[in-house]
């Protein structure tokens, strides 16, 4: 297991408000596995992702990366190691930097590779991500949504990740643009061996991406398996309650999700 | 019998100073009395400026040049003076957008803004008039504690009780057509499944016309009699939903069906973003 989360769980204080945004959540990664974290507003997919990033501390449990506990001031080692690609590409990306400042940042902030070398490394790094070199030195708002996120992509990659943490990492794409980025994240994970934690509202996009999948509700983990298993019975109620609200378009499709959604394998 | 609505070979293009861009080259579509209809297609296809030409928001654009017709009831509404069209916005034909947070204004309780929509209708409604008719509108959208709510700011509920306000909004004063551009979108899966099944039931009620824009197949099919496709400012594809869904014609609605994550479908398919063939002539389902 390359993470492993035992009894995670966050607590946001601002005055008098008390809000626990995610609680209780034991949950491992496999090397090497896509791993898709669904739910929907509020139900703590997102604080997960944050607690994996290191944006802030848990306020109950711990995480063990790769037999390491991960604490929120972490190695640089270990920040190299878990990268993020966010949901919306053109907010993601400065747009005052051109594609290949963006991509070349992380290179430099850890001393990644010869001065000298870098420039080629965000070529090659361009090249991974399906980019048109002459779109280099093109400044986020020359380019099209699936490109912005080809570019935050290649950014991600750029200090040799083990594990990215992909927030919604289609859902501001067309169908058309979001089918090919998806392949892409794919053939990146095999070829490069590496671990996504997929977070994502869209259960029919679970189905085609990830191997596993843990569902979230209000702040708990109710329900963890194999794809298969999840689609095939879904034993808690809220997953098939999620299941019954895919809209559908074909007529087998919907036979499988009314299936699905009245709980009889 | 007229269409309620009748859009004929509608041109727009902008004036920038790096030249002339076209948005639409040529769109017709009707709808008829109580239909639900629906333009689905791709950012930057043009079917969220077709919506805004219809209420004759896009006209008023300095640089924007719309050509072609758009009859409601047989009236042409390019032929209006400003000011009729005006009073056509709100009566006869309202919108609902993609985000009902930040379409509803944040600075005022919901009673307030249901008044100024009420008000476009019957001017000079009294608050007492108002919030009854409002109450009794927000009971149709399935909101029980309608006192709370009209009381409220709009951050103080949730996004799809939000969604439900701009709704009951938007047909209190029984349209002729609603334009809903991608209601939901916004909102969770649940939420938006919900809201959708109580803007169905509302509008076959009232026998309300709606023109539904959305990017989201899965979503057209459910609501949706009739279907139009349109890629890059062209209908490619049309025809009842049913038989759009289960025979798509067209290379690009294949291509968009094919894209689409299926419950069904494991693996991802491999097909190209642009293809020349995408811009065939279009497909007729009868």
């Amino acid at each position: 297991m390359i993470l492993q989360m035992r009894d995670l769980g966050k607590t946001f204080e601002t005055g008098q408000l008390r809000v626990t945004a995610l609680s209780g959540v034991t949950l491992d990664v496999a090397a090497g596995e896509c791993l898709a974290v669904v739910g929907e507003s509020g139900s703590g997919k997102s604080t997960l992702g944050n607690l994996i990033l290191g944006l802030f501390a848990p306020t109950t449990g711990h995480i063990v990366f790769d037999g390491s506990p991960l604490l929120a001031t972490r190695s640089l080692e270990q920040r190299r190691a878990i990268q993020l690609v966010q949901q919306n590409p053109a907010s993601a990306l400065n747009p005052r930097r051109s594609v290949q400042a963006s991509v070349r940042l992380p290179l430099d902030v850890h001393a990644i590779g010869r001065a000298s070398e870098r420039a080629a490394m965000v070529r090659a790094l361009l090249a991974d991500v399906g980019l048109d070199p002459a779109l280099a030195a093109r400044a986020p708002a020359a380019l099209s949504g699936g490109q912005r996120q080809r570019v935050a992509i290649a950014r991600a990659l750029a200090c040799n990740p083990r594990l990215i943490v992909l927030d919604e990492p289609t859902s501001a794409l067309d169908v058309l643009v979001q089918a090919q980025v998806l392949r892409l994240l794919d053939d990146l994970r095999r070829t490069r061996g590496l671990t996504y934690v997929f977070i994502t509202h869209d259960l029919a996009l679970v189905r085609a991406v990830a191997a596993r999948v843990a569902v979230f509700h209000k702040g708990r983990l109710v329900e963890e398996g194999t794809t298969d298993a999840i689609f095939t019975d879904p034993r808690d109620t809220y997953t098939r309650g999620l299941i019954a609200a895919v809209p559908v378009i074909t007529e087998e499709e919907k036979e499988m999700r009314d299936r699905l959604a009245r709980g009889a394998a | 019998m007229t269409p309620l609505l009748d859009i004929r070979d509608l041109r727009l293009s902008f004036r920038l100073w790096s030249g002339t861009v076209e948005v639409l080259h040529g769109i017709s579509l009707s709808i008829a009395r109580g239909e639900r209809v629906a333009l689905v297609g791709e950012s930057g296809s043009g079917k969220s400026v077709t919506a805004r030409i219809i209420l004759g928001l896009i006209q008023a654009m300095r640089g924007a040049r719309v050509s072609g017709q758009v009859l409601l009831d047989g009236q042409d509404l390019g032929l209006l003076s400003p000011r009729a069209r005006h009073g056509l916005r709100g009566t006869a034909m309202t919108m609902i957008f993609q985000d009902p947070t930040s379409s509803l204004n944040p600075v005022l309780p919901i009673l307030h803004q249901f008044r100024e929509v009420l008000a476009r209708k019957e001017p000079g409604i009294s608050v007492a008039a108002a919030h009854d008719r409002a109450a009794a509108a927000l009971q149709e959208v399935a909101i029980a504690d309608a006192d709370r709510v009209l009381g409220s700011y709009p951050f103080q509920l949730s996004g799809g009780m939000n969604q439900r306000v701009m709704i009951a909004m938007a047909l209190a004063n029984r349209p002729k057509l609603l334009v809903a551009d991608e209601p939901g979108t916004a909102l969770d899966v649940t939420v938006q499944a919900q809201t959708l099944d109580l803007m169905r039931g509302l509008v076959a009620d009232h026998g309300t016309a709606v023109l539904f824009i959305s990017h989201n197949l899965g979503v057209v099919r459910e609501f949706a009699d009739r279907t139009f496709v349109i890629y890059r400012g062209r209908i490619v594809e049309q025809g009842p939903t049913a038989a759009v869904f289960a025979d798509p014609r067209h290379p690009y609605t294949r291509a968009l069906m094919s894209a689409q994550p299926r419950l069904t479908a494991v693996g991802l398919p491999d097909i190209p973003e642009r293809d020349p063939a995408f811009g065939d002539p279009m497909e007729v389902h009868p």
